[in-house]
């Protein structure tokens, strides 16, 4: 294996963390917003005490993406940054935006707390779907070289009907993962209603999430046909995708002393049915960072800088695991946090 | 106007308004530290209490710094393509461990803040520690990447490309010490001084011996002890900084000074403008030798003047007003310190006069001002190139327009965002007024 190769593993994990955070991060902002005017707004609050401590982390692991890819593919640096000038611009727009007025809520009243909770709400589906647009545009079909200058086609962007698949994915998969971890999050604070609540929106948004996920293959077939057969060497990781899903879904229905479900193991389940579907997808798409100019070997950075770059990473995972486990134990675990009434 | 002028305008729109929240977000934590030590010293309840106001004030804060300062990390990228390839093969470190530092600084802050209840004292002066340690990393590292821009180092460039890349001699470049303690004496300087005029800011309103008087007394003296010594500490480093410049970037320090002749014996000009027709700064205050004795601590030092480069290679001549006002601003701060604490101290009054208090006032805005001249003295003065004699700013600009547009919603976003920032300040004091929480 290339140092190059574990130099993609590496971000393809960052990438995957991100992910499954952030779409929790996000649907949760979203969930937060529909049950604004709810009688029972223990989903909300709910909802809020997840987000409250959570986002600052979350937010880091974008920055740390956008260094790892500079950092390790800089040749890919020069390409990615030209062509996502516009939709990379949008993005952190919104993000300032959103995380900005998170903080901002917590000091308000209550009569800013609806217009915040709508903003978050509001940039908690934008953001995904913005966000998954750096995949198609990774696809190569929406990028054009003149005189060795790359440009990005805005207009075929908008017009593709992959790319508004690649979005319909991701909104749905981020109601889908924020719904499961908030019901395992109301179950483990001991918040029946809300649990109720979150398990009944698993349960609508979850085969539209599946759904979505095969539509988007079908439009791959049709616009990225390299990709398509590539992922077709994969299909005993999309088999396993699927069977997971099917556990996780099944699991929401399991009889229990109670109530119905468990929803920790669905949760568990589903991110293990997006890892095995993201590796098949991530290992398709190699040897590309951006179809068909770059690829990992080109766009590799200078040996040393490699390997230095790597000894700061192991050391930086001794320092921070502590650290992470402290704030996972306070904030997901501690029992006089979750049980907490106000929000 | 040209793609190049406006993503420098876009670049630098972002850091300017980023630099007021990550300059706050390195110095509040600080003082934030200081509350704490100072409650578990003396036990008087009052510090305990700033700590825990100035937390609040500093977390509405840090919700803009994080994403402004994820939207100038990202903004790298997209503006400067051709730099950051160069970065991510020379001089990534940096970046890399300051995503650490950025991780460490979130973990704690959530936990300082939304944990408080729960933590014993010990773990709320270890948290804060690291929120101050990793916003302090952050801003060390980010100038580790400015430095290098200014005096490159560990690579050869053979046929146009970067090879025996060492990255460490590139993160341990000639100017990273000097730079990136001058960033952060002066950020910590800063907050001291925001604190300072907060509190003389609330006395004014409130004359008399009241115990609010008292508790902003006490705020605004700790404001301008540390911010005294650490003014002392920036400008000790500062003129390490300039000597710097005379060994590394002399054209840099030919255009701070206005100089055109390369001479020895070369005199100081304080104040006036820069005369690019006359090649003369205009209404200057000269000291004979000065710049000389300044640039390597002797009178004959020869000092290059701007006449030895290329008229296109000079960087733009106001950069002169730039400098002057840093280093004035600095000076004055460092005055009004010494003045107060003399006053309070060893003449033992009790009141400071009205205009001693409206400069305490103005000392915390005076010392912001005096790091944006800063940062813009220093990026300015860097250009054409944007690293030092390797690579000009025009080769490394995005090649996709567009940027106009863009330059606007940023601009609205970031007003909205320092609107609001003041608003949800106010609305939060003003709900939790101090005298409401001193009798509790």
């Amino acid at each position: 294996m290339s140092e190059a190769f574990y130099a993609i593993t590496l971000i393809w994990g960052l990438v995957f963390i991100y992910a499954v955070m952030a779409t929790i991060d996000f649907g949760a902002g979203f969930w937060s917003m529909i049950y604004l005017n709810r009688n029972n707004t223990k989903a909300t609050n709910i909802a809020n005490r997840y987000l409250s401590p959570s986002w600052e982390v979350t937010n880091v692991f974008i920055v740390a993406i956008v260094v790892a890819l500079f950092s390790f593919f800089p040749g890919a640096t020069f390409t990615l940054g030209t062509v996502l000038l516009i939709p990379g611009s949008m993005i952190i727009l919104l993000l300032a935006l959103r995380s900005a007025f998170l903080v901002f809520s917590h000091s308000a009243s209550s009569n800013y707390k609806r217009i915040l909770t709508i903003i978050s709400g509001v940039t908690g589906f934008l953001i995904p779907a913005l966000l998954i647009c750096v995949l198609p545009i990774t696809h190569g079909n929406f990028i054009e070289t003149t005189n060795g200058a790359e440009r990005l086609l805005l207009g075929e962007l908008l017009t593709s009907p992959s790319v508004y698949a690649f979005m319909a994915f991701a909104v749905s998969s981020t109601l889908f993962l924020s719904s499961l971890l908030l019901s395992d999050y109301s179950n483990v604070s001991g918040d029946q209603e809300a649990y109720e609540t979150y398990r009944r929106d698993a349960i609508l948004v979850g085969p539209i999430s599946l759904a979505m996920a095969a539509l988007l293959v079908l439009t791959i077939r049709n616009e990225a046909l390299w990709l398509y057969e590539n992922l077709m060497n994969y299909i005993p990781w999309l088999i396993g995708s699927i069977a997971t899903f099917a556990l996780g879904y099944a699991s929401l229905f399991i009889p229990r002393k109670t109530g119905v479900g468990i929803p920790r193991l669905a949760m568990i389940s589903i991110v293990v049915q997006y890892l095995l579907a993201s590796y098949a997808y991530g290992s398709a798409h190699l040897p590309y960072i951006v179809y068909p100019n770059v690829t990992i070997e080109t766009g590799f950075t200078d040996p040393a800088t490699f390997r230095a770059l790597i000894v700061t990473y192991i050391v930086a995972f001794f320092i921070l695991t502590p650290g992470f486990i402290y704030f996972w134990r306070l904030f997901l675990k501690d029992k006089r946090y979750l049980k907490q009434n106000e929000s | 106007m040209d793609e190049l002028v406006i993503a420098r305008s876009l670049f630098g729109m972002t850091m300017g308004v980023h630099i007021i929240y990550a300059t706050l977000g390195v110095g509040l934590p600080f003082m934030v530290l200081i509350a704490e030590l100072m409650y578990q010293k003396t036990k008087d309840k009052d510090y305990a209490l700033m700590a825990n106001r100035w937390t609040k004030g500093f977390a509405v804060l840090l919700g803009v710094a994080i994403p402004t300062g994820t939207i100038a990390g990202v903004q790298l990228s997209l503006l400067w393509p051709g730099f950051m390839e160069v970065v991510g093969r020379v001089i990534a470190l940096p970046f890399q461990i300051e995503i650490y530092a950025f991780f460490l600084e979130a973990l704690f802050m959530s936990i300082y803040v939304y944990a408080a209840d729960r933590l014993s004292p010990i773990m709320r002066i270890v948290s804060v520690t690291l929120v101050a340690f990793g916003a302090s990393a952050s801003a060390i590292l980010i100038t580790n990447v400015h430095a290098f821009q200014g005096t490159p180092a560990g690579f050869e460039i053979v046929d146009g490309k970067f090879v025996n890349v060492d990255p460490w001699e590139a993160f341990f470049n000639p100017s990273f010490f000097v730079t990136a303690g001058h960033v952060t004496v002066s950020a910590l300087m800063t907050g001291a001084f925001v604190i300072a005029s907060i509190a003389a800011y609330k006395m004014i309103r409130q004359r008399g011996n009241t115990r609010e008087y008292k508790f902003h007394h006490k705020a605004l003296m700790m404001g301008l002890v540390i911010g005294g010594i650490l003014s002392v500490l920036t400008s000790l480093n500062g003129h390490e900084s300039a000597q710097q410049l005379y060994q590394y970037q002399p054209e840099k320090l030919a255009a701070a000074e206005g100089l055109f002749e390369t001479q020895r014996y070369a005199p100081l000009a304080i104040g006036g403008y820069t005369d690019k027709e006359d090649r003369e700064v205009k209404w200057a205050i000269e000291v004979p030798w000065a710049l000389s004795f300044l640039s390597d601590d002797a009178f004959d030092t020869k000092v290059l003047g701007l006449e030895e480069w290329p008229e296109e290679e000079w960087p733009p001549l106001f950069v002169h007003t730039l400098f002057n006002s840093m280093v004035g601003i600095g000076s004055l701060l460092l005055l009004l310190s010494i003045v107060g604490f003399t006053w309070y101290k060893i003449l033992k009054r009790k009141e400071f006069p009205r205009p001693l208090m409206w400069g305490f006032i103005a000392a915390g805005p005076l010392a912001m001002t005096a790091i944006e001249f800063g940062w813009i003295f220093a990026c300015t003065g860097r250009q054409p190139w944007i690293i030092y004699h390797i690579m000009k700013t025009e080769e490394a600009v995005t090649t996709s327009g567009n940027i106009g547009l863009l330059f606007v919603l940023f601009l609205i976003v970031y007003i909205i965002l320092m609107i609001s920032t003041v608003l949800v300040l106010r609305y939060y004091f003003n709900r939790n007024p101090i005298s409401e929480e001193l009798d509790q």
